[in-house]
């Protein structure tokens, strides 16, 4: 059966995002206020076949360990739908 | 010196490692040998358009099969900058190299201070020497976790350190590397990836060059195969 697999890639908490804290100055420089905390990181999407939305997601989960994300400076989330 | 996709360093590379006295080849990304290459040097670029991550796709490619064989038997195997991220993403050294602290590109001549003269591309230099050569990259802050972080100070695996060096007011680390780390080893020493660029200072016709003791040390040491 083919899924639908979102995955996100985030940096890891804590560590610098040089890419955030631009895009926040940037979104200051807007006038837009009260914001902090601001990330960027990776949406992935793709197809996949498999017999369950288990094994689909379990696939994705390897994608993202083996290329998807970098296990030393990434976290990631895979969302699976049919 | 390995072409991906998108490198860009080779010839300056493959010019400083035969002004040093090698004989040097191209090796295409989908051979799947070495092709009589003795040592293999990851050169500088942009691999596959730094899609993805910095090198996280340069790792996958056929020649990695080899070049990962080559290092675990002891060869040598040396990453220049964009070199580098593909080490540390096919996890022949640990950590990983993240986007510059400032978010800037820096290009610019970077101090540094030679941490370890026994690799195979260092054991021209004293230990404690300071030599200046070019950086150029976007993405080169160097993070890995802090028992891997101590384990490569205690361990002597930081070959290569950012230092202040008088009479500049820039900052001493360019790019937010941990602990200034410039460039590491594998505790063999034949396995060596660094962010500055050497071959870009190695034209001993416009006075010192000190990029070309690199390639010195690498020839040296392929002359001599025992690396300490």
């Amino acid at each position: 059966m083919k899924y639908r697999v979102d995955i996100r890639v985030v940096p890891r908490a804590g560590l610098l995002d040089p890419q955030g804290k631009a895009i926040e100055s940037a979104l200051l420089a807007l006038e837009f206020g009260g914001i902090g905390a601001v990330h960027v990181g990776r949406a992935i999407t793709l197809e996949l076949e498999a017999d369950s939305e288990q094994s689909a997601e379990s696939e994705a989960r390897r994608m993202c360990e083996r290329l998807l994300a970098n296990p030393v400076t990434e976290d990631f989330s895979v969302k699976v739908s049919a | 010196m390995v072409r991906f996709p998108g490198s860009n360093c080779e010839t300056e590379t493959l010019t400083a490692v035969t002004a040093s006295g090698g004989e040097a080849f191209a090796l295409d990304h989908r051979s799947d040998n070495l092709q009589g290459a003795r040592a293999v040097i990851i050169q500088g670029g942009f691999s596959y358009g730094d899609y993805l991550r910095s090198g996280a796709i340069a790792r996958l490619a056929p020649v990695m099969d080899p070049i990962r064989v080559h290092a675990k038997q002891g060869g040598v195997v040396i990453g220049i900058c964009n070199g580098f991220q593909v080490l540390c993403e096919a996890g022949l050294l640990p950590g990983a190299l993240l986007h510059n602290h400032e978010n800037r590109f820096v290009a610019r001549p970077i101090d540094i201070r030679i941490e370890r003269n026994t690799t195979a591309c260092t054991s021209e230099f004293e230990i404690g020497e300071v030599v200046r050569i070019p950086m150029a990259h976007g993405e080169g802050r160097y993070v890995a976790d802090t028992d891997t972080l101590d384990r490569l100070e205690t361990e002597h695996l930081v070959v290569l350190r950012y230092v202040a060096a008088g009479g500049s007011d820039l900052p001493h680390n360019p790019n937010g590397s941990e602990r200034d780390i410039a460039g590491i080893c594998n505790r063999e020493g034949n396995v060596v990836g660094f962010m500055p660029h050497p071959e870009r200072h190695a034209d001993r016709r416009l006075g010192p060059a000190p990029g070309s003791r690199f390639f010195d040390s690498l020839i040296a040491g392929l002359s001599h195969p025992a690396v300490a």
